[in-house]
């Protein structure tokens, strides 16, 4: 596979928010340092995408840069920049206002590179479409993107909505939620500071047959931040060891079979169910 | 589901109605031997309330699908020993054939779909989960879109 580079998007004009994003502070000191820093151990070079006019700001300015070389508006300018600088690399991109990202949703992008797909994204929580700007995009998809801002369209999510682009599940809840405005700026604070009242969501499980014996409990409410019932499978499966693989069985949520997408909430009862040996 | 033995008589009472040119039944049984070793007994294990679902909606899917009057099926849980009823299925049709491929079809389901496990007892005193033999992978509930599982939990039929 391709090199990876690590591309932090902090071009932005933060215009609803009305004060750089880049320079907000959540997590003790500026959210684009935190990105930054969350993406070098991840990647072999890391990058902030900037434009020409932010280069030599203060904040910018300490950082290893691409200045936009390509004069079109919105996050496509700082994706083919870096394109055209490295074009035979894959760039993980991140947005620098996506303060409530944890390292695992970031680092199971890199795991779940195929060599196939064009990019590497999460389906959006909110509308089920991929999230371009949390994502490896496969120097394919770049040359794509080019082609598709030649005529006109510069959305990054267009192009891996009609790319062969390898969509995840959400691995976290609200880890992609970007924060706009100042009211999303509040309620990302509060969420951080309140982890159990914000990402985190209290489920029943119930066990049943090897799951019972090897869980050595029938029933369970446990506190979890996964987003849907595959991860959550995951990490039973972490701590229990139990020998499925998850594409082996089937998840009923409230009493009925659910497909796997569905998004868990709050005092839900989640049973997994072993492949059935019945009659 | 039935944690005890049923009558079957009563269960095929149900069946005998005045339009049904006959019925067709199968019984399943607990066999004394699975993939060469002797078997003292079985223990079923079900998630109850989504066996019952999903079993009648099989039921319901044979109604629709095939000429027939009636169909019921039961399925035990708890402890059985050979020679023991483990499941049931009985159809009633106006006519013979109908009523042999719908009793088909409701066995066939149940084995793929119903969530009930099987834990094997043998005579050497070891007891073990029974591994699922028709599917290696099996396809993710998002793949079948939920309620519609045409084929299965498995993705093919094993008989």
């Amino acid at each position: 596979m391709m090199p990876l580079y690590g591309l932090v998007l902090a071009g932005g004009v933060s215009r609803r928010m009305g004060t750089d994003k880049a320079a907000l502070d959540y997590h003790g000191l500026p959210q684009l340092q935190a990105a930054f820093d969350e993406m070098v151990p991840l990647v072999e070079k890391c990058f902030v995408s900037v434009r020409p006019d932010q280069a030599a700001e203060p904040l910018r300015a300490g950082f290893p840069q691409i200045v936009d070389a390509v004069e079109i508006d919105g996050p496509a300018a700082g994706l083919l920049s870096a394109h055209r600088a490295f074009p035979g690399v894959a760039w993980l991109v991140l947005a620098c206002d996506l303060p409530l990202l944890d390292r695992g949703t970031l680092k199971n992008l890199i795991v779940e590179r195929d060599g196939q797909s064009v990019a590497v994204a999460y389906r959006s929580e909110h509308d089920g479409l991929p999230e371009p700007l949390c994502a490896i995009w496969e120097p394919e998809a770049l040359d794509r993107l080019a082609h598709q801002v030649e005529t006109g369209r510069l959305c990054p999510r267009s192009l891996l909505i009609n790319s062969p682009t390898k969509l995840l599940e959400p691995h976290v809840r609200g880890a992609l939620d970007n924060i706009n405005t100042p009211q999303d700026r509040e309620d990302a604070v509060r969420r951080l500071d309140d982890q159990t009242g914000g990402t985190m969501i209290s489920v029943r499980l119930e066990y049943f047959a090897q799951l019972r014996e090897l869980a050595g409990m029938r029933e369970q409410v446990i506190e979890t931040e996964s987003a849907t019932a595959g991860p959550l499978y995951e990490e039973l499966r972490r701590t229990y060891a139990f020998p499925f693989e998850a594409s082996r069985l089937r998840v009923a949520i409230n009493g009925d079979f659910a497909p796997w997408t569905q998004a868990l909430k709050d005092g839900d009862h989640i049973v997994f169910i072993p492949p059935v040996t019945g009659g | 589901m039935a944690s005890a033995p049923v009558d079957l008589n009563m269960l095929r009472e149900d069946l005998h109605l005045a339009e049904a040119g006959g019925f067709c039944t199968f019984e399943g049984w607990v066999r004394n031997r699975n993939e060469g070793r002797p078997v003292d007994g079985l223990e079923y294990e079900s998630y109850e309330a989504l066996a019952q679902l999903e079993g009648e909606r099989i039921v319901a899917e044979a109604l629709e699908r095939f000429e027939i009057s009636q169909a019921v099926a039961m399925h035990r849980t708890g402890s059985l020993k050979v020679g023991d009823v483990a499941v049931w299925i009985g159809v009633s049709a106006p006519h013979r054939d109908a009523a042999f491929r719908a009793c088909r079809y409701i066995i066939d389901e149940i084995k793929h779909r119903v969530p009930v496990w099987k834990k094997e007892h043998y005579l050497d005193g070891d007891a073990e989960w029974v591994a699922c033999h028709h599917c290696q992978t099996a396809p993710r509930a998002s793949e079948s879109g939920g309620h519609d599982h045409d084929h299965g939990h498995c993705g093919h039929h094993h008989h």
